[in-house]
This record gives C-alpha cells, sequence and structure tokens, in this order.
C-alpha cells in the first residue's frame, strides 16, 4: 500500500486538468494586476499602515488559495458521480491516507499559487525580509487548513452540478468578508463578522509586515475551531458517503 | 499487513445469516442466507429489481444490514478488504478522467499489498493496445475492460462482480469469460451477478436464484436451468384434446386459448417434433422462451403461496 504513490497519481491529475490549471493559477494573477497595479505608490493603504501592493498581494493569495483548497471538493463531486469513490472504498486505502493525498493535493496547488503571487508582488515592489516571507507564508499554510477540511466536506455532499457556483460563491464571500478586496475599517459591522471567517485571518497574515504578531489569541482560536469542526464533519460525510448514486 | 489468524484458514469466502435492507418501505432484501466456499465460482441470479446489487454491497461493507450479518473470510467485510483480500467491479461505476489506462491500472495497484504487475492486468484485460489512451477517451465496451482490469489488478482472493458484461460487446464478453476461467483455475473465489441464465449456466459452478429479495433457488446451474429454462410453443391447432398434447415428449403442461394452443417445454425440441408428427396441420408455429422475469415470477408466485 504506497499512499505517496496514489498522492502523486492524483497530482498528475490535477496538473493534467490544463483549463482548471490555469485558470485557478491565472485568475488571482489577472485580479491581482488591475487592483494593485494602479496603486503601486500607495505605501499605506486606507490607514492600514501596509502598501497596496503587499495587502493585495496577499489579499490574492488568500483568494486563490481557498480556491485551490476548495476545489479538492469539485473533484470529489465528480468522482463520487463516477462511482470512483465506492470503488477506492473497497481498496485498502485507508480514510486517513485518502484525506491525505486530498488534502496533499489542494496544499500543492495552494503554494503554487502563493509563489505567482509572491512573484507578482515583487515585480510590483514589494519587499521583505526572508523572515517575514516565511512567517507569512506559515501562517497562511495554518490558516488554509479549516478549507481543506471544508473541501472535502462539501465534495462529499455536493453533486458536481451544484458544486460549482457554491465554491465561486462561497469563495466570492470569503474573499468579501475576509478583507481581500479592501482593508476592514476596525468597528464596522462587517469588521466584527469577519473576526470570526477564516479568511479574514489568512489576509491578516500581510500584516508581518508591520512587525508584532499577525494574529491575536482570537485569530488561532477561531482557525483552530474551524479546522476542528470542518474536519469532524468531513469525517463523517465521507463515512456516510457509500451509497450508490 | 494484519495481525492474527490468516482469513484464509477459514474455507467459507462468504458467510451470509439472515441478510436484510429496507429502503423506505421496499423490502430490497428479506433476510437471505448465503454461503460461498473458498475457490467456488458462484452465479447470483435474478432479473433487475431481485436485490443482486443491493446483496453485493453488504457483502463488501459499502451498505449496513438492516438486519443479520455477513462475513468474509471469517471476518468484518472491512477487515477483509483492509488485508486486499477483495476485488470487485460494481455496477455503473465510471472512471476518474486525466489518466491514461496504465496509470490508472498503476494506481489502483500500488494500494494493494499483493497486486498483480500492471502488464499482466492489461494482458489479462487485453488492453495493452489501449494502455497510453487517457481514460476520458475510451469506448463504453472500453471502459468495462478497465473496470474490470481495476478489480482483477488488486490480485484477490475474492472477486466480485456486479453484472459485469452490461455493457460489453459480443466480443468484449467472449474474453472476459475466458480470463474469468483462467481466475478460476488459479483457485479464485468469484461471485458475479447477472440476469444471463446462459452466463450462470456456462461459467459458474452453483447458481443462486434471487427474485424480490429472497432466494428462491440454490444449485447447480444445470437445476436452475430447469426451473427457469422453460420454452413454451404456441400454435394454432383447434381439433386436439389437451390430454394428447400434455401427453407428448417434452411437454409439462399444455393450455388451449380458443383455437390456440400453448404447451410449456421442459424439451422443446423433443416437444416441437413429436407435434408436428402427430398433428401435422398445426399452424401459427412459435417457439419462444420465456422469459427469465416470467420465470422468477412464477417461482416467487411458488415460494409465497
Amino acid at each position: 500500500m504506497n499512499a505517496l504513490l496514489y498522492t502523486r497519481f492524483e497530482l498528475l491529475r490535477t496538473v493534467r486538468n490544463r483549463r482548471f490549471f490555469v485558470l485557478s493559477l491565472g485568475f488571482p494573477v489577472v485580479l491581482y494586476f488591475l487592483i494593485a497595479g494602479p496603486q503601486r505608490n500607495n505605501h499605506n493603504l486606507l490607514g492600514s499602515g501596509i502598501s497596496a501592493p503587499l495587502y493585495y498581494m496577499v489579499g490574492m493569495v488568500a483568494f486563490g488559495t481557498m480556491s485551490a483548497m476548495l476545489s479538492s471538493g469539485a473533484r470529489i463531486a465528480t468522482e463520487r458521480a463516477a462511482g470512483w469513490t465506492r470503488q477506492l472504498r473497497i481498496s485498502p486505502l485507508s480514510p486517513r491516507s485518502y484525506f491525505r493525498a486530498k488534502v496533499g493535493t489542494a496544499y500543492l496547488m495552494a503554494l503554487l499559487s502563493m509563489v505567482v503571487l509572491y512573484v507578482c508582488g515583487a515585480s510590483l515592489g514589494v519587499s521583505l525580509a526572508a523572515d517575514k516571507w516565511l512567517q507569512m507564508t506559515l501562517l497562511i499554510v495554518i490558516g488554509l487548513a479549516p478549507f481543506a477540511a471544508l473541501g472535502i466536506l462539501l465534495g462529499h455532499l455536493l453533486t458536481p452540478d451544484s458544486i460549482g457556483p457554491a465554491l465561486g460563491g462561497g469563495v466570492a464571500l470569503l474573499a468579501f468578508v475576509g478583507g481581500t478586496w479592501f482593508p476592514l475599517t476596525s468597528g464596522s459591522v462587517l469588521y466584527s463578522i469577519a473576526q470570526f471567517i477564516p479568511s479574514y485571518w489568512l489576509v491578516q497574515a500581510s500584516h508581518v509586515a508591520l512587525g508584532g504578531k499577525a494574529w491575536d489569541a482570537k485569530g488561532w482560536l477561531v482557525v483552530i475551531g474551524w479546522t476542528v469542526l470542518f474536519t469532524v464533519l468531513a469525517r463523517r460525510a465521507y463515512r456516510r458517503d457509500t451509497a450508490r448514486l | 499487513m494484519h495481525s492474527g489468524p490468516s482469513p484464509l484458514q477459514t474455507s467459507a469466502a462468504i458467510e451470509a445469516r439472515e441478510l436484510s435492507k429496507r429502503y423506505g418501505s421496499i423490502e430490497a432484501v428479506r433476510g437471505i442466507d448465503l454461503d460461498v466456499a473458498t475457490g467456488e465460482t458462484v452465479a447470483l441470479l435474478g432479473p433487475n429489481g431481485a436485490g443482486k446489487s443491493t446483496t453485493i454491497d453488504m457483502i463488501l461493507g459499502l451498505l449496513r444490514p438492516d438486519g443479520g450479518a455477513v462475513s468474509v473470510f471469517g471476518g468484518a467485510p472491512e477487515e477483509a478488504i483492509a488485508a486486499g483480500l477483495v476485488g470487485a467491479m460494481l455496477q455503473s461505476g465510471g472512471l476518474i478522467r486525466d489518466l491514461s489506462v496504465r496509470e490508472l491500472i498503476g494506481m489502483v495497484a500500488s494500494l494493494y499489498p499483493k497486486a498483480l504487475d500492471v502488464d499482466e492486468a492489461l494482458m489479462l484485460t487485453g488492453l495493452q493496445e489501449t494502455a497510453s489512451q487517457r481514460t476520458q477517451k475510451l469506448s463504453g465496451g472500453q471502459t468495462q475492460r478497465v473496470r474490470f482490469a481495476v478489480a482483477l489488478v488488486s490480485n484477490p482472493q475474492l472477486l466480485i462482480l456486479d453484472e459485469p458484461t452490461v455493457a460489453m460487446d459480443v466480443e468484449g464478453r467472449r474474453s472476459f469469460w475466458e480470463t474469468m476461467r483462467e481466475l478460476a483455475a488459479r483457485g479464485k473465489t468469484i461471485l458475479f451477478a447477472t440476469h444471463y441464465l446462459e452466463e450462470a449456466d456456462d461459467y459458474a459452478d452453483r447458481a443462486v436464484l434471487m427474485a424480490a429479495g429472497r432466494i428462491v433457488a440454490d444449485g447447480p446451474p444445470t437445476r436452475i436451468k430447469a426451473m427457469v429454462g422453460v420454452r413454451t410453443i404456441r400454435a394454432t391447432l383447434p381439433e386436439a384434446e389437451l390430454v394428447d398434447l400434455g401427453g407428448l415428449p417434452g411437454v409439462s403442461a399444455a393450455d388451449r386459448h380458443g383455437e390456440a394452443i400453448v404447451l410449456s417445454c421442459a424439451d422443446s425440441d423433443a416437444a416441437i417434433r413429436a407435434l408436428l408428427e402427430r398433428f401435422p396441420q398445426a399452424t401459427d408455429i412459435e417457439i419462444a422462451a420465456a422469459g427469465l422475469e416470467e420465470a422468477f415470477l412464477e417461482l416467487t408466485a411458488a415460494e409465497s403461496s
């Protein structure tokens, strides 16, 4: 039983799905240049203390990586519809290895999207010390954990027809509430809601540039809480999902 | 792989007791007992809706029975599956895209402890020529072969196939059954569901007949064939006596509808020869195999009365 080899094939499939691959990497890049390009000399975006190119770079990273993580759901929904999930069920592949392969593939797509956007950011003048880049990347990787579980959960609940709009709309909403498009003003209703949404904390990773900690205790709690909840629900959805479709 | 005694020490590959499953108000499987010994090839025969697929899903641990229990090689189905002892071709499954046939088979092989060589699986299923094609570009018949290869490459002790030949062309079927014979000769235990009596007759050691969620017959295929393989002769023959017709060789029952007669025959060849010799004036002669569905319905009616 070689779970690693299995993951490798998952990855191969994802890369070969050219349209998906190009669109999911390209879309955030286009948006980034459209939004951050004209403001490349704004070094204090709406009083946040963060430059526009950096803020939007992380905003687009949040947008792109959320999509990458949740897209595992779309692949799962298609595999279920084809009856492939049932075929895997009657193989020795353990649920743990299955989850690992799905999450691993999603993370690699997310990391790729991140690297591409970092390069775009640098081209618009984003410069950070090496340890800040690393710190920021680590926070984003951790902040993506709830989305890894959510992608699997949705994949086992929705059909291929319904998962497209669910993911498209869901990511747009999460990005908006998370402050991807503009920094949220402290004290606003949106700001108070955003505190409990994991996408907000993804975008907040750009605050490493200001020194100090980008996430407070609440941030960690929100990210961990959603991760645990979605993981429990995803496991349950997977366990129940054995019927003929 | 697994600790404890080897599941292969027990002689029963499948042991089901009082197995039942309902979907809402429909009783799909109504308390069946089914034993399959290791090395046996058993056909699960029945019309659509008989409960064959539901039974197979329970044997594979994909469905939890509402009543009764099933064990595979002496343990829970999940244990046998985790040990890689079971390979299955499920009904109406598709393939995942963006892999070549060889890659897909290789991916499945990587999940099993004693998998066959990918080339051997491709050869057994006649897919050598198709090996480098992408799975989304295959024809229906080719897809079926790949699904068969997926079940085979695991090199299982128990092979379960749910209506495996449904989408296959004639040549596909022939080579499929050739491979199955070879696997049976290697000592594999095989359980296949079908609604073709001929497949059960030609390839199984034993046929288990299911109808309306029950097992209505279980025995050598020849016996099952005699039970359900009835043919009827219809002819226009106003002047013959039913007693005489019923006494013809090969005829088990005679009936009359106005000028037409209907003979139920265990041996329709003998019956038609005798009929034409005695009554050369018979016209509009039709010989038809009684549909399996009809035969099943009769059997179930007999069972419940």
